[in-house]
């Protein structure tokens, strides 16, 4: 329980968790549960991290690869430090999804990062992109943000801290390729709202809070739309580089 | 006349009720009990750390995310919410300021250091059972966590419940200070057994019920009981065959305690944090010894299940048992058994079978993993069904599962599973 939690603020997360995905889910769970199928004459428990990240699954896909439904994100293949502190800052009410501090309460930090390296090690194929509904206008206003930013705001460019193919930068930086224009604005908004934070200093928070709701939907929206690389790895670079102070770079 | 018996008649009840005031304020039994002479301090601060996670202090006392028995988490109640206090060394903020003697009065008597009533949310109607040695030894260790500057927050209760002094009726009603007696009749092990399960564990907080005034009930100790504004089941623990440990073994209890998973069950809601916190922590003995101490509690009079039970062919089992088998069946197994510790069994199993439906509708819509522990360190999950299940669904499998391997249950309503895919998680 958190200090400042609002019930009526997570009754409608949890409302929404619930029935946006209502659909998409309901035809990945079956099949999925046993890793090693040969399902009904299962002797043995599979002891392995895979068949014990299966709860995992039944939100987040089949190996991490999310939903179709755009609003669970991708896992998979995302750098381990980054999924490790993600997994942590919801069980210390750093972010505040219902279920997902649900699900990771009870567990510890080292197996918090076992799981953590399980998916960060599953590079599942990748969706084509969804196609833009956004005008020329407002990908390009979005693409612009993207690769550049805009220094006379002091809003660094994504590709700054992301990498330059936005693919991420290892081992703390996600990347933003392959994500759902959905799942995209609802980070936004929960920067914005305060239900998704980061160790201090929280750059994101403060980008979030400097960028309009219009530039909040360009820069997703083009972000939806890129193709993402073959073979996409995240980038490794010097961390020492970053345009902003980041607490998550240095979380442990 | 009738004036005059009106005169006196208000005038004996004011009486009684100052006098009780008086009483609870200034009655303080076994203050001058006899604070244990001090030899080793590092001994004793050990001490008081176990006993501080045999009593889960820190489960109320520290905030999600927040520094250690640093207060600041809610506790919501019937009555309104507590924020629970911080209890580090600080001395403006925390207890820093406090005697071992204050402290003792705390535990002991359910006061604070200026001698107002403290809420019971605070278990002392059970801590009053703690000995003055284990008081002491909990208070050193309590002296040596890092002070964190943080103020109380007000409580937030509704009136009367936030005049603190009204306590003083309940106080009356409901709280008999003092330690733990150990039965002359009964063995070391049952009796520390009891100490614990009665006073630091305060199991009786959850598995009992309450009344209307948030007292537990005495003659249903921990006979099971919904637990007020968290709206989980704790399930009963005493002897009662399917609903209660009647035919678990002894072991079988103390490894659900200390590793949160065992051949017959495995803990969920919030027993995980019970157990994360609390329970891991105990030594082998004393598992066995709760273990053993609830294995003795006799059974409690079988309630009588409410609603009409479902014929074998009724329509929503067969809904039930198609979708027991597509979504279940591979952790479960066809005839419930499960693959215990790592997937429970569901056929016998009291969780599921006897008692309210909400646990086992709790556990579909947001499946969970069992606590990491030392003796579980990598526990299997279960997939939240809550997003693949409508209301109907879930209806259909929980009914299902609770009349499938021998259980007798009423049928779960869609009803009652839309009103708890938006009850708080945490």
């Amino acid at each position: 329980m958190t200090p400042t939690s609002n019930p009526s603020k997570r009754a409608l997360l949890q409302e929404n968790f619930f029935h946006r995905a209502a659909l998409p889910i309901r035809h990945m769970v079956p099949a999925l549960l046993f890793i090693s199928s040969a399902v009904l004459a299962q002797t043995a428990v599979p002891d392995t991290i895979a068949q014990r990240a299966v709860a995992c699954t039944a939100c987040h896909g089949k190996q991490g690869r999310a939903a179709s439904d755009g609003y669970y994100p991708r896992i998979a293949g995302k750098p381990a430090g980054y999924l490790y502190n993600q997994l942590v800052n919801f069980r210390e009410g750093r972010r505040r999804y219902p279920l997902m501090v649900y699900m990771v309460d009870p567990l510890s930090d080292g197996y918090l990062r076992e799981l953590a390296d399980y998916f960060a090690d599953q590079h599942p194929p990748y969706p084509p992109p969804q196609p833009a509904t956004a005008s020329p206008e407002t990908l390009e206003k979005g693409r612009v943000l993207v690769m550049s930013g805009d220094a006379s705001r002091g809003i660094p460019a994504c590709v700054a801290c992301h990498g330059q193919a936005l693919t991420g930068m290892a081992p703390f930086i996600p990347g933003l390729l392959g994500l759902p224009r959905d799942y995209l604005n609802a980070q936004f908004g929960a920067w914005r709202g305060g239900t998704r934070r980061a160790a201090a200093p929280d750059c994101m928070e403060r980008i979030a809070s400097s960028l309009s709701l219009d530039e909040v939907n360009a820069a997703s929206s083009w972000l939806a739309a890129q193709p993402v690389p073959e073979n996409a790895t995240p980038a490794t670079a010097a961390v020492g580089a970053l345009p902003m102070a980041c607490g998550s770079v240095r979380q442990q | 006349m009738m004036r005059r018996m009106l005169w006196s008649l208000t005038a004996i009840v004011v009486l009684l009720l100052a006098g009780t005031i008086a009483w609870q304020r200034f009655y303080d039994p076994d203050a001058d009990a006899p604070s244990a002479p001090r030899t080793d301090e590092q001994a004793q601060i050990a001490r008081g750390l176990y006993l501080a996670r045999a009593a889960n202090c820190m489960a109320c006392h520290t905030a999600r995310g927040g520094q250690p028995y640093a207060g600041g988490r809610i506790i919501a109640t019937p009555f309104g919410n507590l924020v629970s206090p911080n209890i580090t060394p600080d001395a403006a903020t925390g207890i820093g300021s406090w005697s071992a003697a204050d402290f003792w009065r705390a535990m002991h008597n359910g006061k604070s250091k200026d001698g107002s009533f403290l809420y019971p949310a605070f278990p002392y109607p059970n801590y009053t059972k703690i000995t003055r040695a284990d008081s002491d030894d909990l208070y050193a260790y309590l002296r040596t966590i890092a002070p964190a500057k943080r103020p109380n927050e007000a409580h937030a209760l509704r009136f009367p419940y936030n005049q603190r002094i009204v306590l003083a009726f309940w106080r009356a009603l409901y709280f008999r200070p003092g330690v733990y007696r150990d039965d002359p009749s009964r063995t070391a092990e049952w009796n520390r057994g009891a100490y614990l399960v009665q006073g630091a564990g305060h199991c009786s907080a959850c598995h009992t019920g309450r009344n209307a005034l948030g007292a537990t009930v005495a003659d249903a100790d921990l006979a099971g009981g919904t637990i007020p504004m968290l709206d989980w089941y704790a399930s009963p623990l005493t002897s009662d065959a399917v609903a209660g440990l009647g035919d678990w073994s002894i072991p079988d209890i103390a490894a659900l305690l200390k590793t949160g998973v065992s051949p017959r069950g495995t803990v969920f809601g919030p027993m995980t944090d019970v157990v994360k916190g609390s329970l891991e922590h105990l030594s082998d003995e004393d598992a066995k010894a709760m273990a053993s101490y609830l294995k003795s509690l006799p059974k409690t009079a079988s309630s009588e299940v409410e609603g009409s039970l479902p014929r074998p062919e009724d329509e929503v089992l067969k809904l039930g048992a198609s979708l027991y088998r597509q979504y279940c069946v591979e952790c479960h197994k066809e005839n419930g058994t499960g693959f215990p510790p790592a997937y429970p069994r569901l056929a016998g199993n009291g969780a599921i079978e006897s008692g309210p439906a909400i646990n086992a509708i709790r556990i579909v819509l947001n499946g969970g993993y069992p606590p990491a522990t030392s003796g579980n360190p990598r526990p299997y999950g279960m997939p939240p069904f809550g997003p693949a299940l409508n209301d109907a669904e879930v209806a259909a499998v929980v009914s299902y599962m609770r009349n499938a391997w021998g259980g007798r249950a009423p049928l779960v309503s869609p009803a009652e599973v839309i009103s708890y895919r938006t009850v708080p998680l945490e």
